[in-house]
């Protein structure tokens, strides 16, 4: 396939398939302290899924520019210093990297089987990888390339998590209503966990203790205890007027302070406003169609949604709960990343 | 409410498996659990249809992909619950009795659950010996509604939409769109009277007009010309759009375009409604095709969808039951607690009247899905899917 990059061809991730997970001991001995964190340009990048490029809002929330970039972008996450960001291309089988300074590529991995959503784990190093076609979640080593672990899932594998000890990571399997549970020590999957209905995104309370599960087809968030890897309660979505199967949750985010969470209800064109202790809905604010991807700024005052099926961004001011402005962005806009 | 019900579900089914023979997980040692395909040896539907100077218009492919990548796509599902699923495939000789075979191989492979893909000749003679096994078919092949009528079973389930859903789901655009006037042009087939009848009740539902159904003749005959030539048979009627039932599709390949009003075509040619196309690009639906189209080497149609469906729902309701015996799985099929994702936007459970999976239907051309039924503002009291197909008062059926 070939694909125009608006900059010159990056490095090539040379890779080299292993069979069996590698041992991850060696990285628990990795130091997490916070990796000095560069100063935010203040823009936001947004992939489009089916326009592939990005595009680039500024500060004051206006176009600035558009990235073409490999085929079918999805995930995007920021590097551990956050000088750059990772784009996962299912349709090219590549992540592609991009400098956020100057907003060019510098590398691309290939051959990585669709990716469609990561996570980067705290050592900075290794990126997990969940491979849509290939029922499988893999680790990417990012200093060599190489595909250094692989893990069987359900098909379909969707959300990554990494708790930010770096000792367990999460992936959910959509199309097997199950999150699987990694011991990243061990490098084995020590839990498959039945959730309800199409599961897709994670999102963990700030003490670590409870991780929340989006089930897209049930309406509902679940939660599982990360001490027990247990389901400990859920929480149901239903905006007035609403049938309960158009409402199709996908991402969730937890603010800082740990008391509220937002999730994105897809179908229902609305986000939730989500009381974390109470587990209960305060609020839901109309967006686009088929509202996914979530963002929220440093500062906490400002919501990103992504309107896949209008094409737009939806910001909201999270202490009036208002609609700021809505911005047009590529075709099928899928994730957010704000450098700020 | 219906979350609290289904932990409650959850937590009964789970402490059943604990004591229950049939399925032990948690222990090291893998259980197996079969499910059958059964096919007809020469079966006609499959023999490719050659038209005029050797033209395939028409090569069906088994349904047995599409439950081959089912199993597949369940494979970690039973990792949870220490469980291996497998899949027998049988192709039947010709002549063999498919009910005698059926319980044979129940017998030999200890298996319970069948995916029947036999000619719809065949189906009632088998039904009638099966009614009452500790079985659970799944019809994978026939949308025809008598065998979720008169023919039902209590033990036969349908993955495939009965002729009248996606008739019904013609229907709901046809009128959205307000071309309530139609045209229907029928062909010589027993399909097409089926396919026909069907349209005539979904007209009546969802006040459509039917301004006349002209029988049409493959040939060029000229004695015959108002039955074989299109723009006659297009003529002296008013009408928004043509509703073609042509199952064989020789003649009907040609009717969009040559009608002599500048109209859209639906039915068997142009607007077709079907329970799957290779192109739809929501709901998962792009990764489903992707993985089917990967293995099988060719496009996923209707008949493998529903074969991985039937394949879908037997897991499911094996997981969460955590049972394994035909009464435990049919109670939860046509249970509320059944809402499996069928990559089409709306979960679905069975149908208790008939035994019916509840789905949307697919309005689709040869290369794009236009519409999704139910179209949006066609409600129903419990479950919109429900205003595509029979409901519990006008089911012909009585278990």
């Amino acid at each position: 396939m070939t694909h125009s990059y608006r900059q010159s061809e990056g490095m090539t991730g040379n890779r080299r398939r292993l069979g069996i997970a590698l041992p991850f001991a060696v990285m628990l001995a990795i130091s997490h302290a916070q990796p000095a964190v560069a100063k935010g340009t203040g823009l936001i990048f947004i992939t489009n899924e089916k326009s592939n490029t990005i595009s680039v809002l500024d500060s004051s929330d206006t176009l600035v520019a558009t990235i073409e970039t490999c085929a079918r972008p999805r995930g995007v996450h920021f590097n551990r210093d956050r000088t750059q960001f990772f784009v996962g291309c299912a349709d090219d089988s590549t992540i592609a990297v991009y400098d956020i300074a100057s907003q060019t590529l510098v590398r691309r991995y290939r051959d990585i089987d669709e990716p469609e959503t990561f996570d980067l784990h705290p050592d900075g190093r290794h990126l997990y990888i969940s491979n849509e076609e290939e029922a499988e979640a893999s680790v990417l080593d990012l200093e060599t390339g190489e595909i250094v672990g692989e893990f069987e899932t359900g098909a379909e594998p969707e959300g990554v998590l990494i708790t930010p000890d770096g000792r367990l990571a999460f992936v959910a399997s959509e199309a097997a209503n199950m999150v699987h549970v990694i011991d990243v020590a061990a490098g084995e999957v020590i839990k498959d966990i039945l959730v309800d209905t199409r599961p897709r995104r994670f999102a963990l309370t700030p003490d670590n203790k409870e991780l929340w599960v989006s089930a897209e087809l049930a309406g509902i968030v679940n939660i599982i205890d990360v001490e027990s890897l247990e389901l400990v309660g859920d929480i149901a979505f239903l905006p007035t007027g609403m049938r309960k199967e158009e409402v199709t949750p996908v991402d969730v985010l937890i603010a800082r302070d740990g008391q509220r969470a937002y999730v994105a209800l897809g179908r229902a064109n609305h986000v939730a406003v989500v009381d974390v202790a109470a587990r209960k809905v305060l609020n839901y604010i109309l967006v686009g169609k088929r509202a996914w991807g979530l963002a929220l700024t440093n500062d906490e005052r400002k919501l990103y949604v992504a309107n896949g099926l209008s094409d737009d961004i939806t910001i909201i001011d999270t202490a009036t709960l208002k609609t700021l402005k809505s911005v047009p962005v590529g075709q099928v806009p899928y994730g957010i990343l704000i450098d700020d | 409410m219906t979350r609290g019900r289904r932990r409650r579900y959850l937590a009964v089914a789970m402490l059943l498996a604990l004591v229950s023979p049939s399925l032990s997980a948690g222990t090291t040692a893998a259980e197996t659990v079969t499910f059958a395909y059964i096919g007809r040896d020469a079966d006609p539907a499959y023999t490719p249809t050659k038209a005029y100077t050797g033209l395939v218009l028409r090569d069906r492919k088994r349904p047995l992909d599409g439950a081959r990548l089912g199993l597949r796509d369940s494979k970690i599902m039973g990792r949870a619950r220490g469980l291996k699923f497998k899949l027998t495939e049988r192709i039947l000789a010709p002549g063999r009795d498919a009910g005698a075979a059926i319980r044979e191989i129940a017998a030999a492979e200890g298996t319970n659950v069948f995916l029947l893909d036999l000619p719809i000749e065949e189906m009632p003679d088998t039904l009638r010996g099966l009614k009452a096994a500790p079985l659970v078919l799944f019809n994978v092949r026939h949308g025809d509604d008598t065998l979720r009528g008169a023919n039902c079973a209590p033990t036969l389930f349908h993955t495939m939409p009965s002729d009248t859903m996606r008739m019904d789901g013609l229907a709901q655009f046809l009128r959205q769109k307000r071309w309530d006037q139609l045209l229907v042009l029928q062909g010589e087939d027993a399909e097409d009277a089926r396919l026909v009848a069907a349209f005539r009740n979904s007209a009546k539902k969802f006040g459509l007009d039917i301004e006349e159904v002209r029988p049409f003749k493959l040939g060029n005959d000229p004695r015959e010309r108002g039955r074989n030539n299109i723009r006659l048979l297009t003529s002296s009627a008013d009408y928004d759009a043509v509703f073609l039932a042509d199952a064989v599709g020789e003649f009907g390949r040609y009717v969009p375009y040559q009608t002599l009003l500048a109209r859209p075509v639906v039915g068997t040619e142009g607007l077709i409604a079907s329970a799957w196309h290779w192109t739809y690009e929501r709901y998962g639906a792009p990764q489903l095709n992707q993985r089917f189209e990967k293995r099988a080497g060719y496009r996923m149609t209707a008949p493998q969808w529903a074969a991985w469906a039937a394949v879908r729902a037997a897991v499911e309701a094996i997981l969460r039951t955590g049972k394994t015996d035909a009464a435990s799985l049919r109670a939860y099929l046509v249970s509320d607690e059944m809402n499996l994702d069928l990559y089409k936007g709306t979960p679905g459970g069975f149908r208790p009247w008939n035994n019916q999976l509840r789905q949307p239907i697919l309005l689709h051309t040869y290369n794009a899905v236009i519409d999704r039924a139910p179209i949006e503002g066609f409600l129903h009291q419990t479950n919109n899917l429900d205003t595509l197909g029979a409901g519990p008062l006008d089911s012909a059926c009585r278990f």
